[in-house]
């Protein structure tokens, strides 16, 4: 019955990876084609969301707990740039 | 480090159920940032990329690492409380911006903006729009 998981398991990483892969790649046409700045940076923290899955999800394929701690990082920053960046929208400038 | 072939199939299958489920419904909020028509409709997309698809993955992850290593590991619910924490928080941000910029655009030519202004939702006063 172990088989079934060793055939099915790499095969389910295989799919949602190329998934987050497509998605990726159709948030960087929002992010290049965008017609308005709020879009690009909507584009652009989704794509920081995509990165992040993708990182844990390379993290399961290779059965290594490291990739856990980058994950966080990047879940952080975009966090911070994408609160900057609407900020920026709004009053022209970050800091005031 | 280890291989899958260690695990039972009582954890590979829910696993493997979860990481195609997060996938396609991250797919999808992707699909709609790519293909709705208006920015107010675009937001609705990642949302469902960044609670559902996150939230799937998260836990096939933390599922597959607590077999792995024969001990729970829940670390991943970091990640999840803080997602979850700030996604509406981001969401709020931008379509805030996004709807001050929409009103700004809208003001007459030529008329300079004044201090401390405050752009109504509705359309501008009628005696001040029409010439």
């Amino acid at each position: 019955m172990n088989e079934l998981s060793a055939f099915l398991l790499p095969l389910a990483l295989n799919f949602a990876l190329g998934c987050v892969g497509l998605a990726i790649v159709f948030c960087t046409l929002r992010l290049l084609r965008g017609p308005s700045a709020q879009d690009r940076v909507l584009a652009l923290d989704t794509l920081w969301m995509c990165a992040m899955l993708l990182i844990l999800l390379l993290g399961m394929r290779h059965g290594s707990l490291v990739y856990f701690e980058a994950a966080l990082l990047i879940a952080l920053l975009g966090f911070v740039s994408t609160v900057a960046l609407a900020k920026f929208l709004m009053r022209g400038e970050v800091i005031e | 480090m280890s291989t899958p072939e260690l695990l039972p199939w009582w954890v590979g299958l829910p696993v493997s159920l979860l990481l195609v489920l997060g996938g396609i419904v991250a797919l999808t909020g992707c699909l709609g940032l790519l293909r709705l028509p208006s920015f107010y409709q675009r937001i609705h997309g990642p949302a469902i990329t960044i609670t559902l698809g996150t939230g799937c993955i998260l836990i096939a992850s933390m599922l597959y690492f607590s077999a792995l290593q024969s001990r729970p590991v829940i670390h991943e619910l970091l990640i999840t409380l803080f997602v979850l924490l700030t996604a509406p928080m981001v969401s709020m941000l931008l379509m805030r911006a996004a709807v001050y910029r929409d009103q700004r655009k809208r003001r007459l030519p030529g008329e300079a903006p004044e201090s401390g202004e405050i752009y109504p939702l509705s359309a501008r006063p009628a005696d001040k729009r029409a010439p």
